[in-house]
């Protein structure tokens, strides 16, 4: 209990009106009782959110069940709904987004936290900070109509001129599909990669460093051998996170992905993700079924996040708190 | 020196360069993005962008005032409704908790902030257009401020902890109550931090659209009131960029810039001038 | 600069036999080089605008302990650390003077080889989070080791009086052991890449009486076979474990001199006075 000016005697702690009323008379108690209750709203909108998305699914939930996960097909004109293209699509471009992203923000981060100077450093994470407050809709519109025509006509036939053996790179060069999607995500979550990454390297204790630098390292071999590796779980958390934000991102995937749904093998192919489907199909919705099926979408969408986020924060709380190398004294 | 050795210093050399070469890319974005916004979005943007209705579908000309407007009023809404929210249980978590419900109440926060804004935007659908059964500013303000609440709750409560104890202890030392002293000392002490907080947690949620497409979702017209469905900068961005006009090709990119540019000027001034690096800062 | 003079730790003593030192005193030329490891000439040191090391010179000898005493603050852990040129991961510093290894000016060294020259151990254990075996491995395998892994690890772990402890727990991390035990996994993580050279900077401050008993005991039995500067703030630390002492205050080398001299008849009064524990 928060110190109460006045000794409180057991019979304060009973929800009695009078004893409420009793306790309410300490401004302390009142403040208490009014930033409590905000807090908890902070829990009830959390609680009422899954609430609702439970609810409002429960119509696609019981007629689909299992089913809607392996099902291919989406016709609202037939009432079936299945969401495994938007599934596919969800994590094909968030695969190609971090394979792009992690080298990119892990090396900017171990450029940011063992060789830049100090002053250098910190106006190259404010920069970077910009970047991650750059809303995603800007992103998209650069997507549209810069990145787009420059992957239908340079990057797209010139991947299939050289790799065009994978399935990865074949059919025709739309421009718009899950390559360009993937690339758009993976430049907006360099700066959180970035970022976390260049957090949990600063973490690592400087004797660390010094140790292995005493042995004849170079610069190199201490960071990628000694200091990478001490920080490595926190920079997997800081992966997750990007992970969790590229899986829901929406507006600049829903303008380059093509909406289509569709499965292939191939990066070039338009395709759909969960966020996308939404953002086109959610306000057009007729008949419950289509509204729950979407609603269904987005419960799935939010336990993925909601798993990856809380997992990347437990091992980046661990990398910071341990401070991995500081030991007890 | 001996082979191995050139080969680790050639190696250490060029492994710390393409470090280099990984943060060159990184922050060149932004200066493209900016830049390419500019070039193309500069010279669409003239007194009427700002002041017209926008032109009838498949007519030149015309301007977003209705959206900025709408915009505006969706933000107030969100700081309406989110700000004290966030203020008070940040509050709560520095100075009053125990020991469950704030570990409670801070790991629902950092979930609920990692939640996508889409999902976000189901929620305030079902909270408040399906009841009304028409989309609304307010549903849109409710959209927004949801997502203020977490990072204005967790900014102002690291801001707190971040005042020293010494001067809780000198206001107590003077006899005042708990709630005295937070509210004359500590508060204060912390005020630019958390009000850094709340200026950035508005700027981001400014940029949002995927919240806004079936809440406040769009208009050609003025939006009289709260009730009824309203335009904003971020839905008409998307609405134009995706559309078949290029008139509206043309209009997107200057709302784009003035968009990206009410961003960035206030996440820049803020970042300068009112706090010296805030201790808690993530989207 | 009024500051003494260094005279020559233990010139007169019969140089070890160790065929090692023996080789390399043919390559300098100074007259009795043959027992000089490091030589520090004249140094001037500098954090910023902050004049650290007024001046030193200090003679260190072959095969024998050299201890740095001095209050806190008194330059001499800088002093340590421009021996292995680790001052440098530090910005905005700045040495003045001469300081070499085996007549070669360290300045002229490639960093690397040199710290691998000159090992170093600090004041806190600080293990690698990884097994007890990565961490004497380590160095072996940035040098690129040849010839078994296994012995070398083996080897440098008797050296430092640990394999006996850990010998069946290899592959345990080395944050298992004990504060005692992890530095002289320290100890056996540098001597494993065969420093001629090793530095400790207040290797025992973080330790009990016990184990600092026993890596007093490593330091003799590793005297045969490396050249060791030990930074302490413990004056009978000093007496018992090295051959002679150099007592700095505020930056100046103020007495250097075979430790049984220094400790029995300083020859400067604020020697005199910081031994006797008039200040400090």
């Amino acid at each position: 209990m928060a110190t109460t000016p006045n000794a409180a005697t057991p019979a304060d702690f009973a929800w009695s009106p009078r004893a409420l009323l009793r306790r309410l008379r300490s401004a302390d108690e009142i403040a208490h009782l009014i930033t409590l209750i905000a807090a908890a709203t902070l829990l009830l909108i959390t609680v009422l959110l899954v609430y609702q998305l439970w609810i409002l699914s429960a119509e696609a939930r019981t007629k689909f069940g299992w089913s809607f996960f392996v099902t291919r097909t989406w016709d609202p004109v037939a009432g079936q709904f299945g969401a495994l293209p938007f599934i596919y699509g969800t994590l094909v471009t968030s695969a190609v987004a971090l394979v792009l992203a992690v080298p990119l923000g892990v090396g900017g981060a171990i450029f940011l936290a063992e060789l830049a100077p100090p002053k250098l450093s910190s106006s190259l994470t404010f920069v970077s900070d910009l970047l991650a407050a750059v809303p995603s809709v800007i992103y998209g519109l650069l997507g549209v109509f810069l990145l787009v025509p420059i992957m239908r006509t340079t990057v797209q036939p010139a991947l299939k001129r050289s790799l065009g053996f994978l399935p990865l790179f074949q059919g025709p060069a739309y421009g718009i599909g899950f390559l360009t999607a993937g690339i758009v995500l993976a430049i907006m979550i360099v700066p959180f990669v970035l970022s976390v990454s260049r957090e949990v390297l600063l973490a690592v204790a400087r004797d660390q460093r010094e140790a292995a630098l005493a042995l004849g390292a170079t610069k190199w071999e201490s960071t990628w051998k000694v200091v990478v590796p001490a920080a490595r779980i926190g920079i997997f958390g800081s992966v997750f996170l990007a992970l969790a934000r590229a899986l829901g991102e929406t507006m600049a995937v829903t303008m380059v992905i093509g909406n289509n749904p569709r499965i292939s093998a191939s990066l070039f192919s338009p395709g759909y993700s969960i966020a996308a489907v939404l953002a086109n199909e959610f306000s057009e919705a007729t008949g419950n079924l289509y509204l729950s099926a979407l609603i269904e979408l987005g419960l799935v969408l939010f336990l993925l996040t909601f798993v990856l986020n809380g997992l990347a924060r437990l091992l980046i709380l661990v990398t910071t708190k341990r401070g991995s190398g500081v030991l007890p004294t | 020196m001996s082979a191995r050795l050139m080969w680790r210093k050639t190696l250490n050399a060029t492994m710390l360069s393409l470090t280099g070469v990984c943060m060159l890319i990184t922050v060149s974005v932004l200066f493209f993005i900016l830049g390419y916004l500019v070039y193309n979005g500069g010279k669409d943007l003239s007194w009427n962008f700002f002041t017209r209705l926008p032109a009838p579908v498949g007519e030149v000309g015309g301007g977003m005032a209705n959206a900025i407007v709408g915009s505006l009023k969706l933000l107030l809404l969100a700081a309406l409704f989110g700000v004290p929210i966030g203020l008070l249980g940040g509050v709560y978590l520095a100075e009053f908790g125990g020991r469950t419900v704030p570990f409670l109440v801070r790991y629902t926060a950092d979930l609920l902030n990692g939640v996508p804004s889409i999902v976000i935007g189901i929620f305030a659908y079902a909270l408040v257009v399906m009841p009304m059964h028409h989309f609304s500013t307010l549903a849109g303000g409710v959209a927004l401020g949801i997502m203020v609440i977490p990072t204005v709750l967790r900014n102002t409560e690291s801001f707190l902890r971040d005042v020293p104890s010494s001067l809780r202890e000198g206001s107590f030392a003077l006899g005042a109550n708990k709630w005295k002293m937070v509210a004359t000392v500590v508060l204060p002490a912390a005020s630019r931090g958390i009000l850094t907080g709340v200026l950035l947690a508005l700027a981001r949620v400014a940029g949002e659209t995927a919240p806004l497409l079936f809440t406040a979702f769009g208009n050609r017209y003025w939006s009289p009131g709260w009730m009824q469905p309203t335009s904003s900068l971020p839905v008409i961005i998307y609405t134009y960029a995706t559309g078949p006009y290029e008139d509206w090709h043309r209009q997107a990119w200057a709302a784009g810039l003035v968009l990206l540019g009410l961003v960035l000027v206030t996440n820049i001034l803020v970042r300068t001038f009112l706090s010296r690096g805030t201790s808690y800062e993530r989207s | 600069m009024n500051a003494a003079f260094p005279l020559m730790g233990n010139s007169g003593a019969a140089a070890s036999s160790k065929s090692r030192a023996a080789a390399e005193g043919s390559t300098t030329a100074a007259p009795g080089a043959s027992t000089l490891r490091m030589k520090v000439t004249r140094i001037n040191f500098y954090y910023g605008k902050n004049h650290a090391l007024h001046n030193v010179s200090l003679d260190v000898a072959t095969n024998r302990v050299t201890a740095l005493i001095g209050p806190s603050g008194c330059g001499k852990s800088t002093l340590l650390r421009t021996l292995n040129r680790m001052y440098e991961t530090l910005r905005h510093t700045r040495l003045e003077g001469q300081i070499s290894l085996d007549g070669v000016d360290i300045l002229t060294l490639d960093v690397t080889s040199l710290r691998r020259q000159v090992g170093m151990v600090f004041q806190k254990p600080n293990p690698f989070p990884k097994s007890i075996y990565e961490n004497v491995a380590y160095g072996l395998r940035i040098n690129g080791h040849k010839g078994r892994l296994d012995d070398a690890v083996e080897k440098s772990l008797r050296r430092a009086a640990l394999w006996d402890e850990v010998k069946d727990k290899l592959q345990k991390s080395a944050y298992a052991l004990s504060g005692g035990q992890q530095q002289r996994l320290c100890i056996a993580r540098a001597l494993a890449v065969d420093p001629e050279v090793l530095l400790l900077d207040e290797p025992c401050s973080a330790l009990d009486p016990v184990n600092t008993a026993k890596i007093e005991e490593l330091l003799f039995e590793l005297k045969p076979s490396c050249t060791l500067v030990i930074v302490t703030h413990n004056m009978q630390q000093a007496a018992r474990v090295s051959d002679s002492t150099a007592f700095m205050l505020n930056g100046d080398l103020i007495e250097f001199s075979p430790t049984r001299q220094m400790f029995t008849t300083p020859s400067d009064p604020r020697t005199e006075a910081y031994i006797t524990g008039r200040f400090g």
